[in-house]
C-alpha cells in the first residue's frame, strides 16, 4: 500500500531539472500585457490629484486604469463585511496602496511607468503603533472579544505569588520564494480563466467574478502550484488575479502581474504583530491558579482574516495547560500599515508564545526546572487506548504511547481548556518523557550550567517547549472538501481536488490515498491542477487541513468508483461485493486476481461510471466564536522540542547548536513530507522569533522590504545538530488513514530557540530576561544588560 | 550590444541593451523558465546559474544582477542544461530528490546550480556555498544531506568533459565569425547605433583610462553586484558605461615582500583566497561577506570605489594601513586608503579617476575583524570592527582600528588609538579607552541597529580583543554542541 512510505514530493525531479511550472513560467501568447501598480507614498490620507499623462507616455504603456475605469467592484477583500479596494478611490490607508493600474507590453515597461505617476495628497498623522491605535481607540469590532473560564481575579488574589509581565512579538514576512503572481486569459463570451499563484482558487473566482460583474460561472481559476504560501497566498493574490481580470477584459488581451520582491513585501500583508500582557497566579511548584492574558493584535488597515486570527490566538492561551481560572481579552487594533494576513499558524503562534513566555517566568520566579513547571501545568494525559474503527496506515509496533505519567487527571471531571472544550486526546506526558530522555535533556542542562560557571563570555541556554495545536478552520463551514476522480479504460487515474500545493506535499499525501484505496502504484495516479471547473466551491488550503479534508474526500471519490467495480466483479463471481480486494494492482474476488485494468475495462464496457465526486465535512465541531464557547477543533497535533544555543554576551549574537524535536504526525501518509514539514516548521519558527525583524518608520514606511534588510535563517542558521522523530501513532479522531494534519503545528516548535535564549541570558545575572520578539542580536544584548542590573 | 557566449553548450550571438541582464533574457527571451527570480538583486539565490570562464574556472553567479555584456566569451550553464544528454540527472539533482531536498520547489534550481558549482570544485563546506540561497521551506537541513550525498559521486562527464572553450570565436573572446546564430535579436529591435557609442568593453586598464577621461561622467560595471540593483531596483538608465571584465591588467593579486597588491578588478573571493593565510581574521571576515555568488562576482575596487559607510573591505584594509591606487589617464596617485572616503556619497575621486590597485604592507600579523549584522551568512554589517595592535616591548605600538557601520563612512578612531598607543593591552587599558569611542563616532539608528547598540558593541569589539587573550571561548561560531 502507497501510504505511510516517504515517498519523495510528487515533482521532485521536475523541481531538480527545472521544468516545474510556475504562473510566470506559464508560455503566453505573444501580445500579452505586463501589468504593476502605482502606490501611495504616504500612510494616510486623501488623495487630492492624480498626474498620469506622464504614465501613460511611458514607453509600452497600453492602458493605465484607476478606481473610476474599474468595470465593476472595486473590493479585493476576503471579509464579506469590510470593503478592501483593489485601486484607492481616494482615501489612502497605508504606504504602498495600490492607487493605478498600468498595464504594459513588458514587466520592465510596467514598473519603470508606474513609478512617474505624480500623486498629491491630502495628508493626516498616520496610526501606526498598539499604543497610537489603544489611544485612537481604531479597532475592529465594537470592543475586546473576551474568553474566561472560572474565576481568574480571585485565583490570582489567593495565590503565593503573582507572576506579570508583558512582551512585544514582531510580525513576521512570509517570504515565499515565488513573488506574488496572476495571469489572466480573456474567453470568448467575457469569460475569464486565471492563472493565479493562490491557496484559494475560489475565492480568486469569486472577486474576478465580482470585478467583471459576471457570474462566478464565467470565471475558471486554476492553480498548477506555488513557490511557497504559508498563508502569504490566502488573501492576497487577490488584487493581482483581479487586476489581470479587469485589464484584461479592458485590452481584450492576456495580462499577467507579478510583484517585483520589493513591491511584494511593500503591498502585502504579514504576520499580525502583537503585544501581550499576563498575571498569574502560582503555587510554590509553579502550578498556575488563575492567569489573565490581555492581547493587543495589530491588524493592519484592513479586516482581511484578522478576526478568526485573533481568535485563534486567544485559542492557544493554553497551549498544553490545564487552566482553571483564565480570562484573555483581545483587541484587533487597526494600523496604516499592511493588513496582517493568515501566515502558518494563523494566531496560535503569538497566542502559545504568551503562556510560553509566562511558563518561563513563573520557572525563574519559583526557580524550578522549566520543563518541570511546565509538566506540572499539562492537561491530564489521555487513557491509552487503540484507536477507533477504521483504517490505519501501518506503523511500527513499539511506537505505542506510556502509560499516563502526568498525575494530573482528576476522575470523572473533564478537563477544559479556557473555550470550554473538552480535552481528550493528550498525548504529551508520554512524549515529553521520551523526548527528554532521547533529548538527554537533564544531562545537558547540568551541562550547560557547568559551562556557564566556566566561561564568562559564551553563555549557553537549553529551552523547551510543547505544542499543542487545534485542528479544524474555526469558521466551521470551511470544513468540507470535494474530489473529483476519474479512471480511464487504461486503468489510469486522474485525481483532482480541492487543495492547493504550495511545496507541503499534499498532491502526493492524497495521491497516495488514491492508489492504495484501488491497490494500484503511483504511477497509475496523475494528480492534476487544483481548477474551479473540476472541484467547485473549495476552501482556502489553509489551517493544516489539506491532507485532512482532501485526504477523506479523494477517499470518498474513489470507495465510489471502487464499490462500482466491486459490485461488478462480485456479481460476475458470485462474491459478496464486500470480499472483493484491490491491491497489488489487482482486484481479488475469491481465489482470484484480476488485473486492474482488465476489471476497469471490462466494468467500461459493461456501462458502468468511471467517474465519481467525493465530498468530505469534518463531523463533531460547533463553535461559537463570539461567547469563546464549543469545539472548534475536531483534534490536537501535538509535538515538543529542546533547543540548545550559545550567546555571545558582548554582542548579543547567537548559534542555535542542536533541536531535538519529537512530532506527532498521527500515523503519517508520508512520513518524510511529514519530517520535511518539521524540519522547516521549525527553521521558520525559530527565525520569527531571533533574525526576522520587520521596522516601519514614524511615517509608515516599511524599511525591511528585501532580503537585503529582512533577514530569514540561512543556510548555516539551522541547528548544528538537528534531530527529529515522528511519535507515530494513530489519531484518535477517525481522520484519513488516522493521520495527524502537519502544516501549522512544527512551526511552534521554533519557540524552543526563543526559550534557549532566554535561559542563556538568564546565566548573565539575577533578573529576569523578558525578552521581546524577535530577539535580534541587539534585543539580546539589551536583556543581558537587563538581568545584570 | 553584441554579446556572444556559451548557452548549455550552444554559441550564442545576442543583441540587447547593454543592462539587460541574463535572467531576463533566459526567461523571456529565451523561454528557458527554470531560472527563476525570487528577489531581482542577489539576495536569494534562486537565479543562481554557472558561469565559466576561458580559463576554464566555474563560479555560481546571481543571473538578476548579471549584464549580457559581461558574458562576452564566456559559458553559462543553467538548471535546464546540469542533466546529461541522455536525461540521467546529474548527482545533485538525484540526491536531493532521494534526500526530500525539495518541496515548494521554487529556490531548487538555484540550490541544484550552486551545489553543481561546488561539487565540480570539491566544496564541502555546504553552508558556505549555499550561503546565498535562501530556502523558505524546507529548513535547509535536507538540501545539507543531499549535498553530503552527492559529494562522493564523481564529477558526471557530460560536465568534466565539456568542450565549452573549442569554438574560435568563444576562447578569443571576440567576434571574429561574422555570422550571427539564430538568436539573435531581429533587426527591429537593434538598439539605436548612436546610443552604442556610449558603451565600451575596453580589454586593457590603458584603453579604460583613454575612454574614461573622454566619458568622465560614465558608470564602470566591473562585478555588477551594487550597480546591478540601480537598475533592477533603482530603473535606471547607466549611459555611458563601461564593462571593465576584459580589463584583465587589472586584475592580478601579487605578494611581494614588502607589500600585497591588488587589482581593483580582483573579486572578493580571489581577495579572500590570498589574504587568508596572512591575515586569517580577514579571511574570515571575507567568508561572511555577502555570498559565494556575490563574492564571485563583486570586486574589491567596487566595493571601495561605491564609497558606502557598509562595505566590510574598507575597515580592514585601512586598519592594515592599505594605499589606495588611483588612475586618470596617464596620471596616477596614491593615497592612504582612508583619506579616500570624505563623507557620505563623497569620495577623494575626480571625473574620469578611477581605481587600479589597493596596497597592504606586509606585516606580522595582528589584525583582529568583527563583523556584526543580524544574520551571520549574507547580511550587510551593523557594525564592522577592525583591530589592528601590534605588540612591541609589552605594550601595543602603532595601533589601527578602524570600523564600517558607525559613521557616514568607514572610518578610522583616532581616539581610540590614541587611547591604546604605548600601553599594554590590559583590562585597564580597554576600559580606560572605551570613552574614546564617542569621541571618534556619532552612529545613526536605522533598520540593522539603533546608535545605542552600534556604539556598545564597538566598545564590546576591544574587550573581545582582550577576552581572545583569555582562553576563554569567545565566539559562538567555534562552538560545538
Amino acid at each position: 500500500m502507497s501510504v505511510a512510505k516517504p515517498l519523495p514530493h510528487d515533482a521532485a525531479r521536475l523541481h531538480v531539472t527545472g521544468q516545474a511550472r510556475y504562473v510566470d513560467d506559464i508560455p503566453t501568447p505573444r501580445d500579452s500585457l505586463h501589468l504593476a501598480f502605482g502606490l501611495s507614498s504616504i500612510a494616510a490620507g486623501q488623495i487630492t490629484s492624480m498626474e498620469l499623462d506622464a504614465v501613460r507616455n511611458a514607453p509600452g504603456v497600453v492602458a493605465v486604469l484607476t478606481a473610476k475605469d474599474l468595470p465593476a467592484e472595486n473590493d479585493v477583500s476576503p471579509a464579506p463585511t469590510f470593503h478592501e479596494e483593489l485601486l484607492s478611490s481616494g482615501e489612502v490607508f497605508y504606504l504602498g496602496q495600490p492607487i493605478f493600474l498600468v498595464v504594459a507590453t513588458s514587466h520592465l515597461a510596467a514598473r519603470r511607468a508606474a513609478r512617474l505617476g505624480e500623486v498629491r495628497y491630502s495628508e493626516t498623522r498616520p496610526i501606526l503603533t498598539i499604543d497610537e491605535a489603544l489611544a485612537a481607540d481604531w479597532r475592529f469590532e465594537e470592543g475586546p472579544r473576551i474568553y474566561a473560564k472560572g474565576d481568574p481575579d480571585a485565583a490570582i488574589a489567593g495565590a503565593a505569588h503573582v507572576v506579570e509581565g508583558s512582551m512585544e512579538i514582531g510580525g513576521q514576512e512570509h517570504f515565499y520564494l515565488e513573488g506574488q503572481a496572476a495571469l489572466a486569459l480573456p474567453q470568448e463570451g467575457g469569460d475569464m480563466v486565471i492563472h493565479a499563484s493562490s491557496q484559494h482558487p475560489t475565492e480568486i473566482q469569486h472577486k474576478v467574478a465580482e470585478a467583471l460583474g459576471i457570474p462566478m460561472h464565467g470565471v475558471r481559476v486554476e492553480v498548477r502550484r506555488m513557490g511557497g504560501g504559508f498563508g502569504g497566498k490566502e488573501s492576497q493574490g487577490n488584487h493581482l488575479a483581479v487586476a489581470c481580470a479587469v485589464a484584461a477584459r479592458a485590452t481584450g488581451r492576456p495580462c499577467k502581474m507579478r510583484y517585483d520582491r520589493d513591491d511584494d513585501m511593500v503591498i502585502t500583508g504579514k504576520r499580525h504583530d502583537f503585544r501581550i500582557s499576563y498575571r498569574a497566579g502560582v503555587d510554590a511548584e509553579g502550578r498556575i491558579a488563575g492567569i489573565a492574558f490581555e492581547h493587543f493584535c495589530r491588524c493592519g488597515w484592513s479586516l482581511d482574516l484578522s478576526l478568526p486570527v485573533a481568535d485563534r490566538a486567544m485559542l492557544h492561551a493554553d497551549n498544553a495547560y490545564l487552566l482553571e481560572n483564565v480570562r484573555i481579552t483581545s483587541h484587533r487594533l487597526r494600523t496604516n500599515t499592511q493588513s496582517a494576513t493568515a501566515y502558518r499558524g494563523f494566531g496560535g503562534p503569538q497566542g502559545m508564545l504568551g503562556i510560553e513566555r509566562v511558563m518561563d517566568h513563573v520557572a525563574h520566579v519559583v526557580g524550578r526546572d522549566p520543563l518541570e513547571v511546565r509538566r506540572a501545568n499539562f492537561y491530564a494525559e489521555a487513557p491509552s487506548s487503540e484507536a477507533g474503527a477504521g483504517p490505519s496506515a501501518p506503523r511500527s509496533p513499539q511506537a505505542s504511547p506510556p502509560e499516563d505519567i502526568s498525575g494530573q487527571a482528576k476522575a470523572g471531571v473533564p478537563q477544559t481548556t479556557p473555550y470550554h472544550m473538552e480535552v481528550t486526546d493528550f498525548i504529551l506526558g508520554g512524549m515529553v518523557e521520551r523526548l527528554a530522555a532521547d533529548g538527554r535533556y537533564a544531562a545537558r542542562r547540568q551541562a550547560v550550567a557547568a559551562w556557564n560557571a566556566e566561561n564568562p563570555v559564551v553563555k549557553k541556554g537549553i529551552g523547551f517547549n510543547p505544542v499543542k495545536f487545534g485542528i479544524s478552520f474555526t469558521l466551521t463551514h470551511l470544513n468540507q472538501a470535494g474530489a473529483l476522480v476519474h479512471v480511464y479504460t487504461d486503468g489510469s487515474i486522474h485525481l483532482n481536488h480541492g487543495g492547493t500545493e504550495m511545496g507541503q506535499g499534499l498532491f502526493q499525501k492524497v495521491a497516495q490515498v488514491a492508489a492504495s484505496r484501488f491497490g494500484v502504484g503511483l504511477d497509475h495516479v496523475k494528480i492534476t491542477a487544483t481548477d474551479t471547473g473540476k472541484v467547485p466551491n473549495t476552501s482556502a488550503t489553509a489551517a493544516s487541513s489539506g491532507s485532512d479534508l482532501n485526504g477523506m474526500a479523494v477517499q470518498a471519490a474513489c470507495d465510489t468508483i471502487r464499490d462500482r467495480l466491486a459490485g461488478f466483479v462480485a456479481e460476475r463471481f458470485q462474491a459478496d461485493p464486500a470480499t472483493v480486494r484491490f491491491e497489488g494492482r489487482a482486484v481479488h474476488v475469491g481465489t482470484e486476481a484480476i488485473p486492474f485494468e482488465t476489471v476497469v475495462l471490462e466494468a467500461y464496457q459493461a456501462r458502468i461510471s468511471l467517474s465519481a465526486t467525493g465530498f468530505y465535512k469534518t463531523p463533531d465541531i460547533s463553535w461559537d466564536r463570539i461567547r469563546g464557547t464549543g469545539r472548534p477543533f475536531f483534534y490536537f497535533a501535538y509535538g515538543a522540542a529542546i533547543t540548545e544555543v550559545a550567546v555571545d554576551t558582548l554582542t548579543g549574537e547567537y548559534r542555535i547548536l542542536r533541536t531535538d524535536i519529537l512530532h506527532d504526525a498521527g500515523a503519517s501518509l508520508n512520513p518524510a513530507l511529514d519530517i520535511g514539514q518539521i524540519e522547516g516548521g521549525y527553521v521558520q519558527g525559530a527565525g520569527w522569533l531571533t533574525t526576522e525583524e520587520l521596522v516601519w518608520n514614524d511615517k509608515g514606511r516599511l524599511m525591511t522590504h528585501a532580503p537585503s534588510t529582512y533577514k530569514i535563517p540561512a543556510c548555516s542558521d539551522r541547528p548544528a545538530v538537528f534531530n527529529v522523530a515522528l511519535w507515530d501513532a494513530p489519531n484518535r479522531a477517525d481522520t484519513i488513514y488516522r493521520s495527524k494534519a502537519v502544516g501549522e503545528p512544527p512551526f511552534m516548535l521554533g519557540i524552543s530557540a526563543f526559550l534557549a535564549l532566554s535561559d542563556a541570558v538568564a546565566a548573565c545575572g539575577p533578573g529576569y530576561p523578558a525578552l521581546d520578539a524577535p530577539a535580534t542580536p541587539e534585543r539580546v544584548l539589551a536583556a543581558i544588560e537587563r538581568v545584570r542590573a | 550590444m553584441q554579446t556572444t557566449f556559451r548557452l548549455n553548450g550552444k554559441t550564442v550571438h545576442v543583441t540587447a541593451e547593454p543592462t539587460r541582464t541574463l535572467l531576463d533574457w533566459l526567461r523571456e527571451d529565451r523561454g528557458l523558465t527554470g531560472t527563476k527570480e525570487g528577489c531581482n538583486e542577489g539576495d536569494c539565490g534562486a537565479c543562481t546559474v554557472m558561469v565559466t570562464d576561458p580559463a576554464g574556472q566555474a563560479r555560481a553567479l546571481n543571473a538578476c544582477i548579471l549584464f549580457l555584456p559581461q558574458l562576452e566569451g564566456k559559458s553559462v550553464r543553467t538548471v535546464e542544461g546540469l542533466a546529461g544528454p541522455d536525461g540521467t540527472l546529474h548527482p545533485v539533482q538525484q540526491a536531493m530528490i532521494d534526500h526530500h531536498g525539495s518541496q515548494c520547489g521554487f529556490c531548487t534550481p538555484g540550490f541544484v546550480m550552486s551545489m553543481a558549482v561546488a561539487h565540480l570544485d570539491g566544496k564541502t563546506d555546504h553552508d558556505d556555498q549555499l550561503a546565498g540561497n535562501l530556502c523558505r521551506c524546507t529548513g535547509y537541513a535536507p538540501i545539507v544531506r543531499a549535498a553530503e550525498a552527492a559529494a562522493s559521486e564523481p564529477v558526471p562527464d557530460w560536465l568534466a568533459q565539456a568542450p565549452d572553450f573549442t569554438c574560435p570565436e568563444i576562447s578569443s573572446g571576440g567576434r571574429a565569425d561574422g555570422a550571427r546564430g539564430a538568436d539573435s535579436t531581429p533587426e527591429g529591435q537593434r538598439p539605436d547605433a548612436s546610443k552604442e557609442a556610449e558603451v565600451a568593453r575596453p580589454t586593457s586598464s590603458d584603453a579604460l583610462a583613454t575612454w574614461y577621461a573622454a566619458h568622465p561622467d560614465a558608470t564602470l560595471v566591473a562585478g555588477a553586484t551594487d550597480v546591478g540593483l540601480w537598475v533592477t531596483k533603482g530603473l535606471r538608465d547607466l549611459r555611458p558605461l563601461a564593462f571593465l571584465g576584459h580589463c584583465n591588467d587589472l586584475r592580478a593579486i601579487s605578494v611581494g615582500e614588502d607589500e600585497i597588491r591588488i587589482g581593483a578588478m580582483a573579486t572578493m573571493e580571489e581577495l579572500r583566497n590570498a589574504v587568508a593565510p596572512l591575515h586569517p581574521s580577514l579571511g574570515e571576515l571575507l567568508r561572511r561577506f555577502a555570498s559565494r555568488q556575490v563574492r564571485n562576482a563583486a570586486t574589491l575596487g567596487g566595493n571601495i570605489a561605491n564609497g558606502s559607510p557598509i562595505g566590510d573591505a574598507p575597515p580592514a584594509l585601512i586598519a592594515l594601513g592599505a594605499s589606495l591606487h588611483l588612475r586618470m589617464g596617464d596620471a596616477r596617485r596614491s593615497l592612504p586608503l582612508e583619506a579616500f572616503f570624505l563623507d557620505y556619497g563623497k569620495q577623494d575621486r575626480a571625473p574620469g579617476e578611477f581605481v587600479e590597485a589597493i596596497s597592504i604592507p606586509r606585516q606580522p600579523d595582528t589584525l583582529r575583524c568583527y563583523k556584526l549584522s543580524k544574520r551571520f551568512d549574507q547580511d550587510i554589517s551593523a557594525v564592522c570592527g577592525c583591530f589592528n595592535l601590534p605588540i612591541e616591548n609589552g605594550v601595543i605600538a602603532g595601533p589601527r582600528v578602524a570600523f564600517g557601520g558607525m559613521a557616514a563612512t568607514p572610518k578610522r578612531a583616532a581616539h581610540v588609538e590614541a587611547a591604546l598607543y604605548g600601553k599594554p593591552l590590559s583590562e585597564a587599558t580597554v576600559e580606560a579607552a572605551l570613552p574614546a569611542f564617542a569621541e571618534d563616532f556619532t552612529p545613526i539608528s536605522d533598520m540593522r541597529a539603533s546608535a545605542e547598540y552600534r556604539l556598545t558593541v564597538a566598545q564590546n569589539m576591544l574587550r573581545r580583543c582582550l577576552a581572545e587573550t583569555s582562553g576563554h571561548a569567545t565566539s559562538v561560531l567555534e562552538l560545538r554542541p
